[in-house]
């Protein structure tokens, strides 16, 4: 019961707590437009303006990608709020990306 | 056309793995700016033959590389490692540089994912430190998790034309794959796409890991075909290659002494230097002994020797080697001999060949001996053992070190060992220890059943050990049988009283004929005597005689001219009478008569 009623506060702050991501993505490569076009979608439509996103594109700075632990393109990670998270592919499966950016689908 | 032909002329460039035995497998090692594929089941040695490849060539021939571990992470890979002597961790990382590629199993998937950016980075890494060298491994965790056949075939293409358009001297990919099912699905392509695959196998015979290696594809260059073994030393990984097929071995035709003397002499002279000697027979005929006596005999020639033994400790065999007069401790001491006693229960039997390699290295010996060669067989497949004994004692032979072998087998037909190990048709000499068993007995039967390029008896001796030491003795055959220990013992008592009787028979017919040669001339100087007595008492009965008859005719003379007697008339009828009766006296009856007629008719 306590346990619901935390969910359904954090449910309200969550709103306007900024979510800090990276992308992580080669140019053009199909999956990585893709990842982009799929990560817009989800922003607007569960975050709004509550998110902070930052595109690197790994073939103009590889070394730094690398330094950041990345592997594979495309990639996300999500830096705050806590836990941090990594997500890769192409982001198609919304579920599983909401999921682990600890985002309520509004359905719910 | 000119491509192609450039192609079938020119040798394919190259680059050496440094791995010992597989440059020499492969003439060379590995293509060079080309992909190569190494394909295994899991702890088949994929990853090890990848990372040697790469310490050599950072630290040989300075040639920086990059290792991509998708499986494992590199804390682990470098754990795993610590083991060889590769001083991994002291190899900085711009000589060695490890990326760890592992997706850890925190991080979400969703959608498609591709290699664009990994290559990228790489390629930006290549640079940055020069690599030379690239290892992808464990290549299939990562086309797993694409879960997409189309994907994984778009992938390995990215990783080929990444390869072109990056020039490097060597890219190794390793793939586990058991047998030939894989969970990727284009392991086909995979295999396609490389220029040179090698297959890694290990598997298990009566429970110890066997490990293999074999050049299934190599485009563009010939190779040994076949699968060889691969040991694991401290050095890393190394790969038995097969001697060439040309044995060049010079051959000695000095002798080296087995150490017991009448051996020697059954073996025309001992054994030849550099010659191997297998000594078979059922447990407790002597073998050990045999080897060690000439150990003992190598040691006193100065000679440096490694004596091998299998399962029992060395300070034991010393020690019962001492009981029949051998003694060893001393050599030990020395350095001149070099006692191993080695585990067989969970070694395989190519590692006891890196070991004896290693043994050899150490102590550079002229003899050695493996007691018994028959205990690798013991783990482990025998097939391996019997590869493993055969490389053994062609090494030996190049090493020009003289050695000796035992073996047990089973069984007393000597003819069973051709089911074990399978060496007597290599080994030069073939010394064969059996038991006789008879009246209550168990002898040691010595027999050589061959000895090549030299004369050799083939006499049964008996083996016979003394505190003093082996030493053979001639066996007796009575009535088809051999005779051995008491038997032999008694025969030989047999032959020498026989011996004694002929002597003592000889000497006392010689006496008697010398008694009965002395009697006869004591015959006959008696006989000569009475020869001489007699002709002297002839001699005076013939003159006797003699004066008698002339004093008789004197006397009638006398007679007659005393009584003035008519000589002739007188004489005449005087003496006719006298005659007649005397020729009567003297004559048979028929002439008396006669004569009395005419003595009648006279009147």
């Amino acid at each position: 019961m306590r346990r619901k009623k935390a969910k359904q506060r954090a449910s309200g702050p969550a709103v306007t707590t900024v979510v800090v991501m990276r992308l992580y993505i080669a140019n053009n490569a199909p999956n990585s437009r893709r990842a982009v076009a799929n990560l817009e979608a989800i922003c607007k439509e569960h975050l709004e303006d509550n998110f902070k996103l930052e595109i690197i594109d790994v073939l103009e700075t590889p070394l730094r990608a690398l330094a950041d632990g990345i592997l594979v393109t495309p990639s996300l990670t999500k830096v705050s709020p806590a836990p941090a998270a990594r997500i890769v592919g192409n982001l198609s499966d919304k579920s599983s990306v909401l999921h682990a950016l600890g985002i309520e689908e509004s359905a719910e | 056309m000119k491509a192609t032909n450039r192609a079938a002329t020119q040798p394919l460039p190259k680059v050496a793995t440094g791995i010992p035995g597989f440059d020499e497998l492969s003439h060379g090692g590995l293509p060079r700016n080309r992909a190569t594929l190494l394909e295994g089941g899991p702890g088949s040695g994929k990853t090890v033959f990848a990372l040697q490849s790469l310490v050599n060539a950072a630290r040989r021939r300075q040639e920086p590389g990059i290792f991509v571990a998708f499986e494992e992470s590199s804390g682990q890979i470098t754990a795993n490692a610590a083991s060889f002597d590769w001083g991994l961790p002291t190899l900085g990382r711009n000589k060695l540089f490890f990326l760890d590629a592992h997706l850890s199993p925190d991080v979400v998937h969703s959608g498609e994912f591709d290699l664009t950016g990994m290559l990228a980075m790489l390629k930006a890494k290549k640079e940055e430190i020069g690599a030379k060298w690239i290892v992808f491994d464990g290549i299939d965790v990562l086309l797993t998790l694409l879960q997409n056949p189309i994907a994984e075939m778009r992938e390995i293409y990215r990783i080929r034309d990444w390869l072109a358009d990056n020039e490097v001297n060597a890219a190794i990919i390793t793939a586990k794959i058991d047998g030939d099912s894989s969970e990727i699905v284009n392991y086909g392509f995979l295999q396609f796409m490389a220029d040179c695959v090698i297959r890694f196998e290990r598997r298990l015979e009566h429970g110890v890991a066997l490990h293999r290696l074999q050049i299934t594809k190599y485009r563009g260059s010939d190779f040994v075909a076949g699968e060889f073994p691969v040991s694991f030393g401290p050095s890393g990984m190394e790969v038995d290659a097969p001697e060439p097929a040309e044995i060049q071995q010079v051959a000695s035709s000095e002798r080296v002494s087995s150490g017991i003397e009448r051996l020697d002499t059954m073996l025309g002279g001992g054994l030849f230097r550099g010659s191997s000697t297998l000594i078979t027979g059922v447990p407790g005929t002597s073998k050990t002994t045999l080897a060690g006596k000439f150990v003992e005999a190598a040691c006193r020639r100065g000679e440096r020797t490694l004596f091998v033994s299998f399962d029992e400790g060395a300070g034991r065999i010393a020690r019962n080697l001492t009981s029949v007069g051998i003694h060893l401790k001393a050599h030990v001491g020395s350095g001149l001999l070099r006692m191993y006693s080695g585990r067989t229960e969970t070694i395989g039997a190519e590692d006891q060949l890196v070991k004896l390699k290693a043994l050899i290295r150490e102590q550079r010996p002229r003899c050695m001996v493996i007691d018994p060669i028959s205990a690798i067989a013991k783990s482990g497949g025998i097939a391996a053992a019997r590869a493993v004994a055969n490389r053994f004692i062609y090494l030996a032979k190049d090493e020009k070190i003289t050695v000796m072998v035992t073996a047990i087998n089973e069984g007393d037909q000597p003819e069973t060992e051709a089911t074990d190990l399978q060496i007597s048709s290599i080994a030069d000499t073939w010394i064969h220890l059996s038991y006789l068993i008879r009246s209550g007995e168990r002898n040691r039967a010595l027999t050589i059943i061959k000895s090549r390029g030299t004369w050799h008896s083939n006499q049964v001796r008996e083996l016979v050990l003394s505190n003093a030491g082996p030493v053979l003795a001639d066996v007796y055959t009575a009535g088809g049988e051999v005779l051995m220990g008491t038997l032999r013992w008694e025969k030989e008592g047999e032959e020498k009283a026989k011996t004694i009787q002929r002597r003592a028979d000889f000497e006392h017919k010689r006496a008697e004929l010398q008694v009965a040669e002395a009697e006869t001339r004591a015959r006959i100087r008696a006989l000569e005597q009475d020869l001489n007595r007699q002709r002297a008492e002839l001699a005076v009965y013939s003159s006797e005689n003699e004066a008698r008859i002339v004093s008789s005719s004197d006397r009638e003379i006398e007679l007659r001219r005393i009584r003035s007697a008519d000589p002739s008339g007188r004489a005449a009828t005087g003496i006719a009478p006298s005659r007649a009766k005397r020729r009567a006296s003297v004559g048979s009856g028929n002439s008396g008569r006669k004569n009395k007629k005419e003595a009648h008719d006279a009147p």
